[in-house]
């Protein structure tokens, strides 16, 4: 038992890692096909994060949803627009030291007081088993009115993105 | 399950979304925008996940949280790439220095 809780410790530095080295490359690569390849990574990595939680089901939904589809479309944009080819257009502004110094600034405050919070632990939370069932009675029960009001946001968005998305003749 | 602290996964989600901020704010490029919003919201994401698994009081409060940010994040993504698109037809560009139509 040891064993393996020290093999799911491992991997989920391991995991943590290659995510957040996925996602240096996201912001900092020129290529942006090449940020679209490694924000795949980041995704799954978040999936694998969500299975170390145990939550499962949330690690599909990432998979199909953002990894699937979401994706497709980013894609679909790049090869659409820009000029993959083209090693000559900057592709960052001149603000990279400053919002590096701001952030690392923000993330040693950050990380500082996240160490030092004592976070009040719910035993009964950190065992319980919380599959696709018990979030579908959730949503049709508890959460059934923002239930709704999501699925109205989602097709007016999808509407509007057609009727952006048409040409114009 | 106690193997891992909670705060390690706030932590991780701090880091990712420092990096998405760093990424909107010295992208040039409005795809590159939109894919550093992604690594912002699966920070969010990453959190709500990891306090409804730690300390709420019910644990499937957080998670329902974070299915509709996927979902707000899905449209957005929709609609944001459907503006890049319209952008690009009209003005040639995708490059937020060069979009200055409603700068004077």
């Amino acid at each position: 038992m040891d064993v393996l809780h020290n093999l799911a410790r491992l991997g989920f530095f391991a995991a943590t890692l290659v995510t957040l080295a996925a996602a240096v490359m996201v912001v900092t690569l020129r290529n942006i096909f090449h940020c679209a390849l490694a924000l795949i990574l980041v995704l799954l990595g978040v999936a694998a994060t969500y299975i170390s939680l145990k939550a499962e089901f949330f690690a599909v939904i990432q998979i199909l949803l953002y990894v699937g589809a979401i994706m497709t479309l980013v894609i679909f944009a790049i090869m659409l627009t820009s000029r993959i080819g083209d090693k000559t257009v900057l592709q960052n502004n001149r603000q990279g030291l400053m919002s590096f110094s701001l952030l690392a600034l923000f993330n040693a405050f950050f990380i500082g007081s996240v160490i030092k919070t004592s976070w009040h632990l719910n035993p009964a939370a950190m065992t319980a088993n919380v599959d696709a069932g018990v979030l579908g009675a959730a949503f049709m029960n508890e959460y059934v009115f923002p239930f709704e009001i999501i699925s109205v946001v989602l097709i007016v968005a999808l509407v509007g993105a057609i009727i952006l998305g048409r040409s114009d003749q | 399950m106690n193997a891992i602290p909670v705060s390690y996964y706030v932590i991780f989600s701090g880091l990712l979304f420092s990096i998405g901020l760093y990424g909107v704010l010295v992208r040039r490029n409005v795809i590159g925008i939109l894919m550093s919003i992604e690594l912002i919201i699966n920070a969010a994401n990453i959190n709500l996940v990891a306090f409804s698994r730690y300390v709420a009081a019910k644990p499937e409060t957080g998670q329902i949280f974070a299915a509709f940010v996927i979902v707000l994040a899905a449209s957005a993504a929709a609609v944001g790439l459907a503006i890049v698109l319209s952008v690009y037809r009209n003005r040639r560009t995708i490059y937020t220095d060069e979009i200055n139509l409603l700068k004077w």
